[in-house]
């Protein structure tokens, strides 16, 4: 019992060493000067040592009063105490002994030590965890910022350290030695003391005991001996062939009432549409990619880097992204307001419309004719023009859907899909519509339009279309209405006044910088509010997500959701704009949002909707290649080209010669081009998945089914 | 609650609220600036051919890799003699009635800021190289190269711009490249792009961010603290290439030069400031240490690398000395204009 006690104290110890211990030295490769960070250090190297020396002690101590103790109370005592306790085995040889009448040996065994010691050994290795981080501390300061000399301290501490544990282990194995000589003393005595006990109560005892102890379980005291039998229909597919998989088996999609043909047949016109801009789209990206490697790649003028880059990048939001949200959209907005969507025939005009902007802009760019500079702003505006009357129409429709509405209120993801229509809309208007914009204007209005673009279309679109999809896939409720509200009103109103944290240092009013810097600051609310509300909901059911094909792909798109809206604030502020800005820091920022974020949130929803619109499953392990392509490929493509960008800032920032910084880059641009590439590869997957889940390929007949179609005719 | 019961008042609520943020964020702020910022008295309109360039410029989406921007900070110095300001960019308007305003500024740096480029490589030879085969004149260059701007003549009229291109870098093709018009107005496009001048008397916005002054800087002659290097390879290198041999036909070769390791010191600071248009084999160089405002510590420092690199062997030279040169030098170029 006293162990026990014992083990948290030990723990909490350890905690309270380490914890302050790491801080410490964080600070302590910051500020080098710093003395009090110094005896800090020292005293931080003492405590685990006083505390180490004393639990030795305190051991120490324990075993000589328990020996003593021992060896001060009767002996007979001792042996009735292990008359009572002795197994099964024991008493059969005691039985045998007596009845025999013949000399035999008894065993019995106190087991306490072992375990202390091993929790001791425990506590010293987790604690030369510390001594490690800790005696380079009394060094000089200066000097082990040095990271060779940190690792050469640490390597050389850790055979010392573990010296010292030996010694430990071995004197305290001398010390048990010592105690054990005593208990060998008791052993013999109790031998004797069985050998010669005539008391035959204790003899009865035993016998009675045994026979309890002899009592084993048939294993049918609950199921009888009967056979299994269903007879209330749990079961399904039972199958008595067993194969070997080598990919986890995932729950198949749960069958569903099926939506009405039209509706169906525009939301697949939709995502078909989507999955071919997303192949070709990220095809171009993956050349542009190729282009850092081997500028030379061609020299035409239509496939040059300048004029393709703006093509990739506008498709792959307009064609891509856009349309798969709008398609699930006409999926999720329906359902949760149980109405039927208003009316279809706009669906079909919006998607053609939408789908002639991406052709027509792609040409524009392709020969030229672009807007003139601002990101995701390169359409002209006839053509956005298009796109404008595609989102009225979708607007229109998806409001009237929500009027007719049959659920009182409505439901959160309804919020979200329609007010990012709604801003969407203004932001376009904004940024296109006036034509006054000359001089700085222009850039205000293009921080505004790129930033909005991707926080109040993609990004709060998409989060409408999570708070449908989790839950749904999870089988529970949201986890909070009330962090869904904060959440949307705090996104609009931060996230409208950041746009001109990409200008920062730009001549550009200094008052506005500061609002978009503060503005980004305040985004950890919604951000940090929606991430708790998603991660709620699974709690509790994360055993899900490793039955699901669909969920880890919302998973992904939750914890990126937080950890790229954190890095933006991060990027937001001023010190980190000097490093940051300009690089391709930006560009990995972008990819991972609009890849991590909200692709693969879009395309968990097109491997939820689909099989429910044609009744077909994707295969199961070409969706887990497509998962992990995807996924490896946006870290390959991401964490270099992250790295790489940081140091180029930093070389920037000593003034070095630009050139140099170019060549810097060559390794980071090799390692995203094969990220880039792995991505592609997922794409090409995930097109023949949809192919798979709406072909109309002839399938194998299910024999049972025919079979009575067969009867059900004979009948008639 | 009602309001989100309610789905007139929930989107009509947050339309009104995300209008008036954008209002005071976006459209009250765009129109201030619009109004109340004016070109500089110094600025100098483009010309036919540079705005044409521009055209071209946006066309092409140079601003995927190039910004037009110096900020206030002390790492963008390199690009700018000062920081921009809005009324650098006030003098620009909408492109045409189908294309928006075209500032330039930029979100990338893939290759360098072009604010300042006009003052910093304005060599037309140079130039038009680069357009055509950038990696004939800057080795490590990642640049498309825009060979549509060009073509190939087996003979050239007299009036035809030929950019001398070494054999290895014509795919094959034999004959003379020859700059079609619009590499031309490109050119003239980045030979204008300077930053203009403040009025007489005022004082540019503070570079922030300044690199710590280091205690031994103090001692104001020591050539130490400035990296000759690193100066070549920011100025000079582009033309004359990091082994010093320049490119045969266009950019004279440093090693072994007469003018680097000879004892006409007076010519070879001259060249560095006032530029050098002497020799019919080679293009023009143009007034790099004037554009770039070399003080005498960094010309030194560029002589004192040019004479030990290459294997090139000359006597080392002193700020002090090279000080008063170059104001000798000044005063002659002023008076040869």
């Amino acid at each position: 019992m006293k162990l026990n006690k014992k083990i948290p104290i030990a723990l909490l110890l350890m905690l309270l060493v380490s914890k302050p211990m790491f801080a410490q030295n964080a600070t302590n490769m910051i500020a080098e000067n710093n003395s009090i960070g110094m005896w800090i250090l020292v005293i931080m190297l003492v405590i685990p040592i006083i505390v180490l020396i004393g639990s030795l002690y305190l051991n120490f101590r324990e075993q000589l009063i328990k020996n003593k103790q021992w060896n001060n109370e009767n002996q007979e005592q001792h042996f009735y105490d292990y008359l009572k306790n002795l197994d099964k085995n024991q008493i059969k040889q005691f039985i045998k002994l007596k009845s025999k009448k013949c000399s035999g040996n008894c065993k019995e065994k106190g087991n306490c030590n072992n375990n202390k010691s091993s929790i001791l050994i425990l506590f010293l290795i987790s604690t030369s965890g510390l001594f490690a981080q800790n005696n380079f501390a009394a060094e000089k300061e200066s000097f082990f910022s040095q990271p060779g000399i940190i690792i050469t301290i640490v390597l050389m501490i850790v055979p010392i350290l573990l010296g010292i544990v030996y010694a430990m282990i071995k004197s305290n194995n001398a010390l048990k030695v010592y105690f054990n000589k005593n208990k060998m003393g008791e052993a013999e005595n109790f031998a004797a003391f069985i050998e010669k006990s005539e008391d035959h109560d204790i003899e009865d005892m035993l016998v009675k005991r045994k026979e309890s102890l002899d009592f084993t379980l048939t294993n049918e005291e609950l199921s009888g001996t009967e056979k299994a039998e269903d007879t209330i229909g749990i079961l399904h597919n039972v199958s008595d062939k067993h194969e070997v998989h080598f990919t986890a088996l995932k729950k198949k999609a749960v069958h569903k009432p099926s939506l009405a043909p039209d509706i169906s047949k525009l939301i697949l016109w939709y995502f078909g549409c989507a999955v071919f801009w997303l192949v070709v789209g990220t095809g171009i990206g993956e050349y542009l990619g190729i282009k850092f490697v081997s500028p030379d790649a061609d020299h035409i003028s239509w496939l040059s880097f300048g004029r393709l880059r703006p093509v990739h990048t506008n498709i792959v939001f307009w064609g891509w992204a856009s349309l798969a949200m709008i398609g699930l959209g006409y999926y999720v907005v329906p359902i949760v307001s149980n109405a039927k969507i208003y009316c279809i025939k706009w669906g079909w005009i919006a998607l053609a419309l939408t789908n002639m902007m991406v052709v027509l802009g792609s040409l524009c760019l392709m020969s030229g004719i672009n807007n003139g500079g601002g990101e995701f702003r390169e359409y002209i505006w006839p053509v956005m023009a298009l796109f404008a009357v595609a989102l009225i129409l979708t607007l229109a429709n998806f409001v009237m859907t929500v009027a007719q509405r049959t659920t009182k209120e409505i439901y959160i993801a309804n919020w979200y899909i329609v007010s990012a229509i709604i801003f969407t809309i203004i932001v376009a208007l904004t940024a296109y519509l006036p034509f006054w914009q000359d001089g700085v204007s222009e850039t205000i209005v293009q921080g505004y339009f790129m930033h909005s673009g991707v926080g109040m279309w993609f990004t709060l679109y998409t989060l409408g279309l999570l708070y449908y999809f989790i839950p749904q896939q999870i089988n529970k409720p949201i986890y909070a209405y009330s962090l869904g509200i904060m959440a949307f009103w705090t996104q609009i109103i931060f996230y409208t006044i950041i746009g001109t944290h990409h200008f920062v240092f730009a001549p550009l009013p200094w008052w506005l910088q500061t609002v978009a810097i503060v503005g980004s600051a305040g985004m950890i609310i919604p951000v940090v509010a929606a991430t708790i509300n998603f991660t709620m909901t699974f709690k509790g059911q994360w055993h899900k997500v490793s039955t699901s094909y669909t969920l880890p792909f919302f998973l992904v798109a939750v914890v990126y959701y937080f950890i790229v809206s954190i890095q933006g604030t991060a990027e937001a502020f001023k010190f980190t704009n000097l490093i940051w800005h300009f690089t391709d820091f930006t560009v990995a920022h972008a990819h991972l949002g609009f890849y991590g974020i909200i692709t693969f949130a879009l395309w968990g929803g097109f491997y939820v909707v689909i099989p429910r619109l044609t009744g077909k499953e994707p295969p199961q392990h070409l969706v887990g290649v497509h998962f992990w392509l995807a996924f490896i490929g946006l870290l390959f493509y991401t964490i270099p080209l992250s790295v790489g960008a940081t140091l180029r800032g930093l070389m920037w920032m000593e003034g070095k010669p630009f050139i140099d910084s170019v060549v810097l880059m060559f390794d980071y641009w090799l390692w995203r081009a094969i990220g880039g590439s792995l991505m592609f590869v997922s794409h090409l997957v995930f097109a023949y998945n949809f192919y798979k889940m709406t072909s109309k390929e002839v399938e194998e007949i299910d024999v049972k089914a025919e079979a009575f179609k067969i009867l059900k005719k004979q009948l008639q | 609650m009602n309001i989100f019961n309610d789905h007139k008042r929930l989107y009509l609520t947050a339309g009104a609220l995300f209008t008036f943020l954008t209002y005071i964020v976006v459209i009250m702020p765009a129109f201030e600036n619009q109004y109340n910022n004016l070109p500089l008295p110094g600025t100098v309109p483009l010309s036919g051919d540079a705005k044409a360039g521009k055209l071209i410029y946006i066309a092409e989406g140079c601003v995927g890799c190039h910004s037009q921007q110096v900020r206030n900070v002390e790492m963008d110095k390199m690009f700018g003699s000062r920081p921009g300001m809005a009324s650098d960019y006030a003098n620009i308007g909408r492109t045409s009635i189908w294309q928006n305003t075209a500032t330039l500024m930029g979100t990338e740096r893939t290759g360098p800021d072009l604010t300042d480029v006009g003052n910093r490589q304005p060599s037309k030879d140079w130039n038009l190289m680069h357009l055509f085969h950038p990696r004939s004149v800057v080795p490590q260059s990642i640049m498309p190269s825009y060979q549509w701007l060009f073509e190939i003549k087996e003979n050239p009229s007299k009036t035809d711009v030929v950019v001398s291109m070494p054999a290895e870098f014509l795919n094959g093709k034999t004959g003379k490249v020859v700059a079609k018009k619009e590499a031309l107005q490109l050119i003239a496009y980045l030979q204008s792009l300077k930053q203009t001048p403040l009025p007489d008397g005022t004082k540019p916005l503070d570079f922030l961010y300044k690199k710590p002054v280091t205690k031994d800087s103090g001692k104001g002659s020591s050539v130490g603290t400035v990296d000759g290097e690193a100066l070549y390879a920011a100025n000079c290198m582009s033309c004359h290439q990091a082994n010093g041999e320049g490119l045969k036909g266009s950019f004279p070769s440093l090693k072994g030069s007469k003018v680097v390791t000879g004892e006409n010191l007076e010519l070879y600071v001259d060249i560095i400031m006032n530029g050098y248009d002497a020799r019919a084999d080679y293009g023009v160089m143009a007034a790099v240490g004037t554009n770039m405002n070399f003080t005498e510590n960094e010309v030194a420092a560029i002589i004192n690398y040019e004479r030990s690199a290459w294997g090139n062997t000359g006597k080392k030279v002193t700020p002090e000395e090279i000080k008063k040169i170059m104001d000798f030098v000044k005063i002659k170029a002023s008076a040869s204009n």
